[in-house]
């Protein structure tokens, strides 16, 4: 999607050449090539592309209960520009990216370092339970944390009137969105986490022998060495996070049913698409919030990747490796 | 599971199609059904004898039982059975099926409020060539009414919720009260004694549960939604009955004499269970319900009928009850007609949905049954429930109707009302925002509004 300047802009240009005609046998391996994707375009043309253009298409009528189908052009997508409950929705998982996903990134690096530092006994073991909630379903994920969030019966709440700090109220309007950061972070925090040890583990052993050498700390060489260089799977952590936090759904929509007064139809984005579709029964408006909320999540993915190259690349000039 | 998953791939792609061919201009022409002839005898035998595969799509557990009454009865017609959702999930396959042309059952359980989208867009067939307008004195009239609002009869009555007042009969005589209280003010005066000297609530409001108070306006004998069946809609949702009924809660909430737990949730459950409520203002297959939700509690409830909005009146509302359709798109009309028919007029199988199903009946036959009415309840302290139930059921308002578009009803109370019961706010307000909602949907749906 978005192009890597700092891969192209260094790229010496390449002398024009002459066009010579390419011979038989290379066009026979170039057409076998095709052949092997094929199946791939075939699948990617029908399931995606074809769904995606025809919600496009979709998204530029207006369909009434009575009157049926219109074109409409971009009536829909300057109705969701100004409808506050599309905007307010995308300002929740906003506020629950800037929130959460620091959080929990932060905490994934953390176990991962502590992993990798193999100082923590039963590091195996620990992996294995750290990784075990991403594979609850969200579903089930949901329901657990609702009982466990119960007011009456829930055991945090048992627990919290034992001690005597009166019940926290988990699902309230006010506190439901912190809540679910809760329930996110409980399941991708493992998941984050295996991501950065795996690229832990691929530093070659020399960068800490040398570091050692010099005098460094675990902590230094954590922060000097381990964090720099594992940098390219932190950024794709956040990148998956950008993706996953806009486009909630599962947790409102289970939570709604134990919570409904709190959860509004129009939580998150995708939550609102689709009561809009399937409720509302306006399936070209659905469509055109759709692919508004692509647009938003392709941007902040862009603006978040370019700040981490503008970091790295201060980076590596303050260090004197870059002009 | 995978099935389900294909088909709604289908679904979705042929539905994909069709809009394709509606936005052409290849939209299928209405049906115009008022010139159709009456089906005679020799037709209905001719079908009924023709080996034929129907598909009814159902949420009632057990049906199968009730079908294979009408099998045996019909050894040429073979019955499917498909349990697709209940509630919103299966009208959201139905209508995905309806639009893609293909998919749909001939036959299909449908509540009574969402008949009206379905008869908007033409996708249920008028009964009464088939001859179900002579079943109308079978059913109490307000159940009738449901399914047939004007000539047309669109779908058979299956069964109903007549609202009551289940209450711990142990807690109110706690609280020095013996008698079930007559009136609304009666009742928030109990409230008060029952919440000072025991510390329950009289009775929990669902803070997001339309249904109830939709049947409380029922009562109160307000007209929130009225659809001549073509395109005229009108929407009064915040009128002065409905505020009355609106500030009578409001006071509740705020005096904390009534709690707004969100219903059919675990700590719903729990608060029944555990005396937290003193009772419950439900519908007729409420007391079956409650049985099974709150055993540890058995003989020390009772039933009563709704408290009055005026002392000596004697009015109820519904909560509720579903009925059985025919989809106008079924290749086998008359054999799907006869199924919906017989699964809810045959003796034998109404009174099976009754004591087996506990659907609550609005055949009058089984509501006259002394098998069906004279069965005392131990979980009631012996009382006789059903009976109770059918003579409330008499009381129902005859003439009540439903917006073609109640999804987005019920969901919009959900974010209007529910969150103003939650914060102990002013439902009478409320009730001003959620009529402007419902108002500017049907205005952007091409809706006319009176």
């Amino acid at each position: 999607m978005s192009h890597s300047p700092a891969l192209t802009d260094e790229r010496p240009a390449s002398p024009v050449l002459p066009k010579r005609p390419t011979s038989p046998a290379k066009r026979k391996q170039r057409l076998a090539a095709y052949l092997f994707l094929l199946p791939f375009f075939v699948v990617f043309l029908t399931m995606l592309v074809v769904p995606l253009v025809y919600s496009l298409y979709l998204s530029l009528f207006e369909s009434k209960l009575i009157g049926g189908d219109v074109f409409a052009g971009l009536a829909n997508y300057a109705r969701a520009l100004t409808d506050s409950a599309f905007l307010g929705s995308l300002g929740r998982v906003g506020l629950f990216f800037i929130i959460q996903v620091p959080i929990m990134l932060g905490l994934a690096l953390f176990l991962a370092l502590a992993l990798d530092s193999a100082r923590a006994r039963g590091s195996k073991a620990v992996r294995l339970l750290i990784f075990t909630p991403y594979a609850v379903p969200a579903v089930v994920a949901t329901l657990m944390w609702g009982y466990l969030y119960g007011e009456d019966f829930g055991p945090i709440a048992q627990v919290a009137r034992a001690v005597g700090l009166g019940t926290p109220e988990f699902l309230s309007a006010q506190n439901i969105l912190g809540s679910m950061m809760n329930i996110v972070t409980w399941e991708f925090v493992g998941y984050n986490m295996i991501i950065m040890y795996a690229a832990l583990r691929s530093i070659p052993a020399e960068l800490y022998e040398a570091a050692e050498i010099d005098g460094a700390g675990q902590f230094r060489l954590a922060w000097s060495i381990k964090i720099p260089a594992i940098r390219p799977a932190i950024m794709l952590t956040v990148i998956f996070s950008i993706i996953g936090s806009f486009q909630l759904f599962a947790e409102p929509s289970l939570l709604n049913a134990i919570a409904p007064a709190a959860i509004s139809n129009s939580f998150t984005p995708n939550y609102y698409g689709y009561n809009i579709a399937f409720i509302n029964q306006e399936l070209n408006y659905a469509a055109a919030i759709a692919f508004l909320l692509g647009l938003v999540i392709a941007i902040v993915s862009y603006f978040v990747q370019l700040a981490g190259e503008r970091r790295e690349r201060v980076g590596l000039a303050e260090r004197g490796i870059l002009p | 599971m995978k099935k389900k998953a294909r088909r709604t791939a289908v679904a979705l792609v042929t539905g994909a199609v069709s809009i394709g061919l509606l936005v052409t201009g290849c939209a299928p022409s209405s049906s115009d059904d008022s010139t159709q002839e009456a089906v005679s005898q020799d037709d209905i035998d001719t079908a009924m004898t023709t080996p034929t595969k129907l598909t009814f799509w159902t949420w009632v557990p057990d049906i199968e039982n009730e079908v294979a009454l009408f099998e045996a009865k019909y050894p040429a017609i073979d019955v499917t059975v498909e349990n697709v959702g209940q509630g919103l999930p299966h009208y959201q396959k139905l209508r995905s099926a309806i639009e893609a042309g293909e998919g749909a059952p001939d036959v299909t359980q449908i509540e009574y409020q969402y008949i009206p989208s379905f008869v908007l867009n033409n996708s249920l067939l008028d009964l009464t060539p088939y001859g179900a307008d002579d079943l109308s004195g079978d059913y109490v009239d307000w159940a009738w009414n449901q399914v047939s609002p004007d000539d047309p009869v669109w779908a058979i009555p299956q069964d109903v919720g007549p609202m009551g007042n289940l209450y711990r009969e142990d807690i109110l005589s706690q609280a020095g009260i013996t008698e079930p209280p007559a009136t609304w003010d009666d009742y928030a005066a109990a409230a008060k004694t029952v919440k000072d000297s025991t510390g329950s609530y009289i009775s929990n409001l669902g803070a997001t549960q339309a249904g109830q108070m939709i049947g409380f306006f029922w009562q109160a004998g307000v007209k929130p939604f009225a659809y001549d069946g073509k395109e005229t809609v009108s929407v009064n949702v915040n009128s002065d009955e409905a505020k009355k009924v609106a500030t009578y809660w409001t006071e509740l909430i705020q005096q904390d004499l009534i709690s707004t737990d969100v219903d059919f949730a675990d700590q719903w459950y729990q608060g029944l269970a555990s005396g937290k409520y003193a009772g419950w203002l439900t519908a007729a297959w409420g007391p079956i319900f409650l049985q099974g939700t709150a055993e540890g509690t058995t003989g020390l409830w009772r039933a009563a009928p709704l408290p009055q909005w005026n002392a000596g009146d004697n009015v109820s509302g519904n909560w509720g009850g579903s009925s059985d359709a025919v989809l106008a798109s079924s290749e086998n009309k008359i054999a799907a007609y006869e199924l919906a028919k017989f699964i809810n007029n045959d003796e034998e199988s109404a009174m099976r949905l009754a004591t087996e199903q506990f659907l609550f009946p609005p055949q009058v036959s089984v509501l006259e049954d002394p098998a069906f009415v004279d069965q005392e309840s131990a979980f009631y302290g012996g009382q006789k429930v059903n009976q109770l139930f059918a003579d409330i059921s008499q009381t129902v308002d005859t003439d009540f109707q439903w917006l073609p578009y109640m999804d987005y009803v019920y969901s919009t109370y959900e974010d209007t009302i529910g969150t103003v019961i939650t914060d102990k706010g002013d439902i009478a307000d409320a009730l001003d925002t959620w009529q402007d909602q419902l108002v500017s949907y049907a205005e952007d749906q091409g809706f006319t509004v009176e």
